[in-house]
């Protein structure tokens, strides 16, 4: 059994809600993006950027971001639980998957600010 | 004292089998694991998905050069193998939300809803590579 101690919303009801929400909010983005390059004739950096000036497109972005923070760190966190487990590698399972969680906590964190700095930084 | 009478009854030093190489798994069960694995191979993709998009916003110049670059071989695969991560992730993610509401919950249905599933990713997946070549 493995303690749900580093889960994200503290709670399996929690981490299973948030999942969804943020999954559904994440398939709307990519619909969206996806319909917007096939219905523009001709996608160029002129159309792209007045696309991404706008307020509600810089919105939906970081929706988007942050819900791929928290879809992320809950999905890994399933994996990983799954996997370096004690019943696999004993003991030391636990202090791989912690650190195995720390730098995945890195990398999202700096997905986040790093797609923040593009969204406010053109 | 049920937590007792459970302990006595169910040997807790039993073997257990998780080889994968040797269970035979049902279409549901690869459905599940491939969400899993496209779901590891998206958030690496992310990184590609930001550097373009990153490209694409600083200057007109930076617009041009990624897509002069997009005419990379090395770039297109990687990039359709993204988009074939999240197309199949995606399609896996919301049948998980058509079963949440309590459609094809049985054995059939979801044995069904894995097929379709599979059959709906592999269209996108060859669109995708379809739109970059």
């Amino acid at each position: 059994m493995v303690t749900a101690v580093t889960s994200f919303g503290r709670s399996g009801l929690y981490d299973w809600m948030i999942q969804r929400v943020s999954g559904v909010a994440m398939a709307a983005y990519v619909i969206f993006l996806v319909g917007f390059i096939l219905t523009t004739p001709d996608v160029g950096y002129a159309e792209w950027k007045e696309l991404y000036s706008s307020l509600c497109m810089r919105v939906f972005s970081l929706v988007t971001l942050l819900s791929l923070a928290a879809h992320a760190w809950i999905g890994l966190w399933a994996v990983l639980t799954d996997y370096l487990t004690n019943r696999m590698m004993g003991s030391k399972a636990t202090v791989l998957r912690v650190v195995a969680q720390m730098a995945l906590g890195v990398v999202t964190v700096t997905y986040v600010v790093w797609g923040i700095e593009i969204l406010w930084g053109f | 004292m049920g937590e007792k009478r459970c302990n006595s009854t169910v040997n807790k030093n039993r073997p257990v089998n998780l080889d994968l190489a040797t269970i035979k798994l049902p279409i549901t069960a690869y459905v599940s694991i491939l969400h899993r694995v496209s779901g590891v191979v998206l958030f690496a993709g992310v990184a590609i998905l930001l550097c373009m998009l990153d490209a694409s916003l600083e200057s007109a110049e930076s617009f041009a050069a990624l897509k002069e670059g997009l005419q990379n071989p090395i770039y297109q695969f990687l990039i359709w193998g993204t988009l074939a991560a999240l197309a199949y992730h995606m399609v896996a993610g919301i049948r998980h939300l058509i079963m949440d509401c309590g459609i094809g919950e049985t054995l059939e249905g979801g044995q069904t809803g894995a097929k379709i599933a599979l059959v709906i990713a592999a269209v996108l997946i060859v669109l995708a590579g379809v739109w970059i070549w």
